[in-house]
């Protein structure tokens, strides 16, 4: 059976961070294992700008983006493999993957990171009625379909779901010569960054229709319509609202669910806010040595961060690895919430273990004005930064450092806590 | 001219075409859609029922029981999925236990093995996740479950190895007796004769019965939603899971599929569309408040998609069996509804016969009984895998990853006589896109494969058909 220190399941930008970070780390041994033809995942399809603000300083596209990454990669002589599916990994770190080349092989890891990201909210999923006819997409399939593969999905569009790509590929389909009649959001404010609305639906005239929903899809072969209706406050169709809007395309940007079929089946145990893994400071999973980063531990807004948390984890990693696999051991302190946030990516921390700095990363449950996010170490308030918009479709952080912690010997309470001034 | 033409290739149709091709006959059956098992065949519960429910003495009871008996021998000769995993009937309160009782009795007449009523203790040793309000069941074991795509496909790939043809994308217009005898079929593509009929047309069955005979029958589109429920929902019942039955049908149920999903439905709504498989808001929400009732928590945030089929509900709630007496030569699969699927396999046999007799048919010397289905790699041993993924490596290419469907299926589904030509036929044939991204990732992978297969340009591949295309062109600089 081959051997790696660290494998790595899924070579997108939080894969290609974490190799990078781990090798940088001192641990050389690295696999990256990729299903997609290519490395960089879903950034090869994204090709707007708006990337590497944060990491690079300047402006990039997806493909570019990733580039960077792969170039990093392929300088350190990382190892990987392409059009290969992990199909298993045990609790004792055998990874099973398949690939034309190799067929059906085991491969021992001292270290797992998971970075698989995330899918779509499908159709089904959001079990919206009517019939089912081709033309309802999901938009990151019609993305890869224009941007990867060159072909249009449809004419003339109707979005529902104001999620990031959602808006972005209502962009994307306007400039394609496709009509798109509006974006219909369930909740009454979009789910995506604001900067995309503005550049994507405001600069085009797209009506972004807040507190509305598809609640019927026609045509039998193709689509030829969907219904729209405002809901009430309970996210229920108002009866009487209905209109028609005639289109063959339904793109649905509904929401992004982390992947994490190959880590529940392995036992690692998945956190019910975000679907993602139970992650402690150095974003471990509860089973030792398997670590997590990226969109499959929480959905987040921007690559960069995704970047940021998976370097984290390969460092954690490489140290997992260097150690000889020591068990994280003294004390470990869950990460409680108050007045807003729903949850936090890490959820536990062993004040022992935190390093120069800890980005604690949450989201919010509803949109908030002027409040301060405040971070207490038992008593203490060790963070208080004021926020003036904070909303679900924006990832917020807060920063904390070994100074902080060092002050609490005896600590037994952390709290995130969204308060009012 | 031909022997026999058979009009709908469904489950009926296919099971008939099967069973006459062990005979010496010309045979053709007709499809309007662009694949088998299309219409009412493809959207119901995928169960081998028992047989305790039709009402003793019925066409229903009689081919159900036998269908039934029938399927383990038939899913081996033809390599169908079936499992036989057991049914429950669920009585939620003493005032429906004589309805139980009567189904029971009514089981046993019908000759359905090992019938047991039982209790709460023991209901809950076979399915810890039944509600705590459960009074009696009646625990069927015999019942089972089937994928009804691979069933009629398989049915009908043997059929076609035996000599029957399949003419797919071909409508029937209108069907008239000819002045020398037999009858003539006019579809969208030519005038086809034959000396017999078979009428398998599902929710169009009356109204080509009506086209030959005096005596009008009336069929009613019943239509069901269903919701699917993802794999990580497995564990929720084990069994095929029913209340006591109301009048529109068995009610709503909860079963395992036989390949690990879980179904939900379905509801019973008459309509005049018979092309009306749209869901509703109501008919989802309906079945979900009801199977709610059934298990302790129906986790319907695993739901993965949702769908409604039509049932060929005839006015006299009977299946309509045989030789149409005003119209000699027209054999009718007419009002074939509940318990359709499990008595297929028995009405197949029984109308070939009919055939046989009537036109005096030799048994064939070659006739071959078994079929192979589509290889899947998951059920081969590791060496036996790498084996085949050297020899043909696209065995080793992940296409679905949800369902981890190989490039090499793909291939065979398409490649096989009768194979797919769309998405909805690879799915049907190797369930690419049938899992929990519900083909997001892998749609269009297959459109790529399918097309290249096909040796057709990508937009000219269908989600099933028609005017079904995946794309409507070009972006502008592509090129």
């Amino acid at each position: 059976m081959k051997q790696y220190d660290i494998v790595i399941i899924g070579g997108g930008p939080a894969g290609l961070a974490a190799a990078v970070a781990a090798y940088d780390a001192g641990v050389t041994g690295i696999l990256i294992l990729e299903r997609d033809k290519e490395l960089g995942g879903i950034l090869n399809q994204c090709i707007h700008n708006g990337f590497g603000l944060h990491t690079f300083k300047e402006e990039l596209t997806g493909p570019e983006y990733a580039q960077r990454f792969a170039d990093k990669v392929r300088e350190r002589d990382i190892e990987y493999k392409l059009n290969t599916m992990v199909l298993e990994i045990s609790r004792d770190k055998v990874v099973t993957a398949v690939n034309r080349e190799d067929g059906l092989v085991d491969i021992q890891a001292k270290a797992v990171i998971l970075t698989m990201g995330c899918r779509e909210r499908s159709r089904g999923a959001l079990n919206i009625p009517g019939f089912r006819p081709a033309g309802v997409y999901s938009a990151g399939t019609a993305q890869q379909l224009v941007n990867i593969e060159g072909y249009l999905p449809g004419r003339e569009v109707v979005i529902l779901g104001s999620g990031d790509i959602g808006l972005i590929m209502a962009r994307r389909m306007t400039l394609e010569g496709a009509k798109v009649k509006a974006v219909a959001e369930l909740m009454p404010y979009s789910g995506g960054l604001k900067r995309n609305i503005v550049q994507c639906l405001d600069d085009f005239g797209i009506p972004l229709l807040l507190s509305h929903t598809v609640v019927d899809i026609h045509g039998k072969e193709r689509v030829t319509g969907v219904t729209i209706a405002e809901v009430d406050d309970n996210l229920k169709p108002i009866p009487g609202t209905e209109e028609f809007y005639s289109c063959d395309t339904l793109l649905l940007s509904c929401g992004l669910l982390p992947e994490n079929e190959l880590s529940r089946a392995m036992g690692v145990e998945i956190n019910r806010a975000t679907n993602g893994p139970v992650v402690n400071e150095s974003l471990e999973t509860s089973i030792p040595g398997v670590f997590a980063a990226g969109n499959v531990l929480h959905v987040h807004d921007l690559v960069d961060y995704v970047s940021e948390e998976a370097g984290a984890a390969g460092r954690a990693a490489a140290e997992y690895v260097r150690s000889g696999g020591q068990e994280s051991g003294g004390q470990e302190i869950s990460v409680n919430v108050e007045g807003g946030p729903r949850y936090t990516v890490p959820c536990t921390i062993h004040p022992h273990k935190v390093g120069e700095t800890l980005t604690l990363r949450f989201r919010v449950g509803s949109v908030m004005k002027d409040r301060f996010v405040s971070v207490y170490l038992d008593d203490e308030r060790v963070t208080h930064r004021k926020r003036q918009v904070m909303a679900p479709g924006e990832m917020e952080e807060v920063k904390l450092t070994r100074a902080m912690f060092d002050k609490h010997p005896d600590l037994r309470h952390i709290t995130l806590r969204v308060e009012e001034a | 001219m031909y022997d026999v033409i058979i009009v709908g290739g469904g489950v009926i149709g296919c099971a008939v075409a099967r069973y006459l091709s062990r005979y010496q006959a010309r045979v053709c059956v007709i499809e309007r859609e662009e694949d088998v098992c299309a219409g009412t065949s493809k959207a119901n519960s995928g169960l081998i029922h028992a047989g305790f429910d039709a009402p003793h003495g019925s066409l229903m009871a009689q081919y159900n029981v036998e269908g039934s008996k029938m399927m383990p021998e038939l899913a081996k000769e033809l390599d169908i999925p079936f499992r036989r995993n057991g049914a429950l009937v669920l009585c939620l309160n003493e005032e429906d236990k004589p309805r139980l009782e009567a189904l029971y009795e009514n089981g046993v007449k019908n000759g359905v093995e090992g019938l047991e009523l039982i209790g709460p203790d023991r209901i809950h040793e076979l399915e810890p996740n039944i509600t705590d309000d459960v009074v009696a069941a009646l625990y069927a074991p015999t019942a089972g479950v089937v994928c009804p795509f691979i069933m009629t496909i398989a049915l009908a790939e043997n059929a076609n190895a035996n000599g029957v043809e399949f003419k797919r994308n071909t409508e029937v217009k209108a069907i008239f007796p000819r002045a020398e005898g037999g009858w003539a079929v006019q579809t969208a593509n030519g005038v086809l004769d034959a000396k017999c009929l078979v009428n398998a047309a599902g929710v169009y069955s009356d109204v080509f019965h009506n086209m030959v005979s005096s005596k009008k029958i009336h069929i009613t589109p019943r239509r069901g939603d269903y919701c699917l429920l993802d794999h990580a929902a497995a564990d929720l019942v084990e069994r095929t899971v029913f209340q006591v039955p109301g009048k529109l049908g068995k009610g709503v149920l909860i079963t395992p599929t036989v390949h690990g999903n879980i179904i939900v439905g379905p509801t019973a709504v008459s309509i005049e569309d018979r092309e009306g498989v749209n869901t509703t808001a109501a008919g989802l929400s309906e079945l979900l408040s009801k199977a709610g009732t059934t298990v302790k928590q129906l986790p319907t945030n695993q739901i993965i998609t949702s769908f409604a089929g039509l049932r060929a509900h005839e006015d006299g709630h009977e299946f309509m069996i045989g030789e149409v007496e005003d119209a000699p030569g027209f054999f009718n699969c007419a009002g074939i509804e509940s318990p359709g699927l499990s008595s297929a396999p028995a009405i197949g046999k029984a109308v070939a016969e009919l055939l046989r007799d009537k036109l005096e048919l030799e048994e064939r010397s070659d006739f071959i009984p078994t079929r192979k289905g589509i290889l899947d790699p998951k059920t081969l041993s590791r060496e036996e895998r790498n084996a085949l993924i050297k020899e043909q490596p696209a065995y080793g290419q992940i296409i679905c990853r949800c369902e981890n469907v190989t490039e090499g299926e793909i291939i065979d589904a398409i490649r096989r006589p009768l194979g797919a030509r769309s998405l909805d036929g690879v799915k049907r044939r190797v369930r690419a896109g049938m899992g929990r991204c519900q083909s997001g990732f892998c749609s269009p992978r297959v459109i790529e494969i399918l097309a290249r297969e096909l040796g057709v340009d990508q937009s000219e591949i269908t989600k099933s058909g028609g005017k079904s295309k995946y794309i409507v062109g070009t972006t502008k600089n592509r090129y």
